[in-house]
């Protein structure tokens, strides 16, 4: 696993730069990454996102996909891709320290 | 006085698991009841031949009473609400039934009106889904007068029912322009959201590669958020366009209307969080689950469920007794591939291996992620293995339910793990 520091802190990453530890993660983290994909900075909007991610990661283990984000968080889907344009449920997951979702297959 | 055990839905799930309790538990221990509303089973895998005239939808129905075995009963009623707590069922007349343990059984549900513009004025006419009886049917239609322009297959998002289908529709629509001689007249696109053909990287190598060996463009990471009809184009969220001439869609997929409405059952999307190993639900320790109704990562197929009913039915027979819940589930799964010109593949995984190449289901078996005329064959004979022995509740000789690795070449996903 390589190992990269983000805002002075040293996590562990996948080799898509999803942090593979959840608990290495802090708010500092998730605005140097934001920033990295092009957010230069996170709304209230953008971190209740991060925050139901976080939750949903928490109690069922892998975060949700863009449709139940969007009924679980009550944040509509075209705003979802308007607050993170490169894929809501990939971009949001990575902001928020956990593993990439599971496509469901 | 017996248990009362009810089933919510009298589909694939709901039948396998009401005779194999009906098979396995003593005489007299229980009455099972299952309640669906309707009498007509469908042999879901037979629609992705509607539309290319080679099932005739007639045929695809049988009563779903007579694949009931002889002790179990069939309640014809919508189920309205399940009341957790209280521990019934209430139905559509008003009725309410009492169970000692439930299995919810009522698979997943298309939602074609959760799309801006899908159901509109195109709806049945350039825009179609082969997911329901009523949609191959009219695609048939639609199909015999199509020679000219794009044919786009389109997933509006997962998770959906038998995930490679849409994949087969690619492939058997590639393979019937073909045979109408329009092939070179028809640009031929998926569009997936996502990010490949199949999740799984040594089958999506495997897929990819057949798809653009038959010449169909792939188009991935795309959420349509408006299907436009009238204007022939697909709309993602983050805007961009994919046009149609014929576009065939998979509409959303959401759990039972009536798991949404029994309060703490469903998830936001009507799908009842399971124990991914035991099949007990989340909700309630009297409540079990099978098939596409589950919140699971296991693919939402028939056979996922056949292998589910053995788990179920064990693991309820321990609950009766008052004992810890034993018999775990993988995520097994199997699926034919049909890949047109009397071809398929076959794939065989579960939660933790994914889909390599070899033999199934053991070193002499049928071949694994390879085309071949054996796995067509194993196809076709799929249908009357699901009413004579899925259905029934038997286990297919030499298959068990936990997926077998012998035959399989694991060296293949270690690999592309690597890399
Ligand atoms: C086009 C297509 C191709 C497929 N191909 C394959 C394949 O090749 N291989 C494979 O393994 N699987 C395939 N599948 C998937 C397979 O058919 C399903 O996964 C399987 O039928 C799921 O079984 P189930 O019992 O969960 O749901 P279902 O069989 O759909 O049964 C659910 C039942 O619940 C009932 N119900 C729902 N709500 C209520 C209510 N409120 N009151 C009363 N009853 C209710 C419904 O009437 C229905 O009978 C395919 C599916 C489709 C659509």
């Amino acid at each position: 696993m390589p190992m990269t520091t983000l805002a002075g802190t040293d996590v562990d990453v996948d080799a898509e730069g999803f942090l593979t530890d959840a608990s290495q993660w802090n708010e500092d983290v998730a605005a140097e990454i934001a920033r990295a994909e092009g957010i230069e900075e996170l709304t209230d909007r953008h971190w209740l996102v991060v925050q139901v991610m976080r939750r949903e990661f928490a109690e069922k283990g892998t975060g949700p996909a863009v449709r139940a984000l969007g009924k679980i968080s009550g944040v509509g889907i075209a705003e979802l891709y308007h607050l993170f344009p490169k894929g809501p449920a990939k971009m949001a997951a990575k902001i928020a320290g956990i593993p990439k979702p599971r496509g469901c297959i | 006085m017996p248990d009362r055990i009810v089933i919510l839905g009298g589909g694939t799930g709901g039948t396998i698991a009401a005779n194999r309790l009906r098979r396995s538990l003593p005489e007299g221990r229980a009455d099972i009841v299952v309640v669906d509303r309707d009498d007509a089973h469908i042999y879901q895998p037979g629609l992705l031949f509607v539309p290319f005239g080679m099932a005739a939808p007639s045929r695809l129905v049988r009563s779903r009473a007579r694949q009931l075995l002889r002790g179990v009963e069939l309640v014809r009623h919508a189920v309205d609400a399940v009341d957790l707590g209280a521990g019934t069922v209430a139905l559509d007349d008003g009725s309410t039934l009492g169970y000692d343990v439930l299995v919810v059984a009522t698979g997943a549900t298309l939602l074609p009106d959760e799309t801006e513009g899908l159901t509109g004025p195109a709806w049945r006419r350039t825009v179609h889904t082969f997911y329901d009886m009523e949609g191959a049917a009219a695609l048939a239609g639609a199909l015999a007068r199509f020679d000219a322009g794009h044919l786009v297959v389109a997933v509006m998002d997962m998770p959906i029912k038998c995930p490679v289908a849409p994949l087969e529709f690619s492939f058997l629509a590639d393979w019937w322009l073909q045979r109408r001689q329009v092939r070179d007249r028809v640009r031929l696109t998926f569009v997936t959201p996502l990010d490949g053909a199949f999740t799984k990287a040594v089958c999506n190598r495997e897929l990819a590669g057949l798809l653009a060996d038959k010449g169909v463009e792939v188009v991935t990471e795309f959420n349509t958020g408006t299907v436009d009809g009238e204007g022939g184009r697909l709309v993602s969220y983050d805007g961009r366009e994919v046009a149609f001439d014929l576009a065939v869609v998979v509409p959303l997929h959401g759990g039972a209307s009536c798991v949404a409405r029994s309060p703490g059952l469903g998830d936001p999307l009507g799908f009842v969080p399971t124990d991914p190993a035991t099949l007990q639900s989340k909700a309630h320790p009297n409540v079990f689950v099978i098939g596409d109704a589950a919140d699971l990562a296991a693919s939402k197929a028939g056979s996922v469920a056949h292998f589910e009913g053995e788990i179920v039915a064990h693991n309820i027979a321990r609950f009766l007794a008052g004992e810890p819940l034993d018999a775990r589930f993988d995520g097994h799964a199997n699926c034919f591939i049909e890949s047109g010109f009397g071809k398929a593949l076959l794939i065989d995984f579960n939660d933790e291996v994914e889909p390599v190449p070899g033999r199934f289901p053991g070193p002499v078996g049928l071949p694994l992620l390879r085309e071949s005329r054996l796995d067509h064959v194993g196809k076709l004979a799929f249908e009357q293995i699901y009413w004579h022995v899925l259905l029934p509740g038997r286990s297919i000789p030499g298959v068990p339910s936990r997926m077998p690795l012998a035959g399989k070449r694991l060296a293949a996903a270690a690999q592309t793990a690597g890399s």
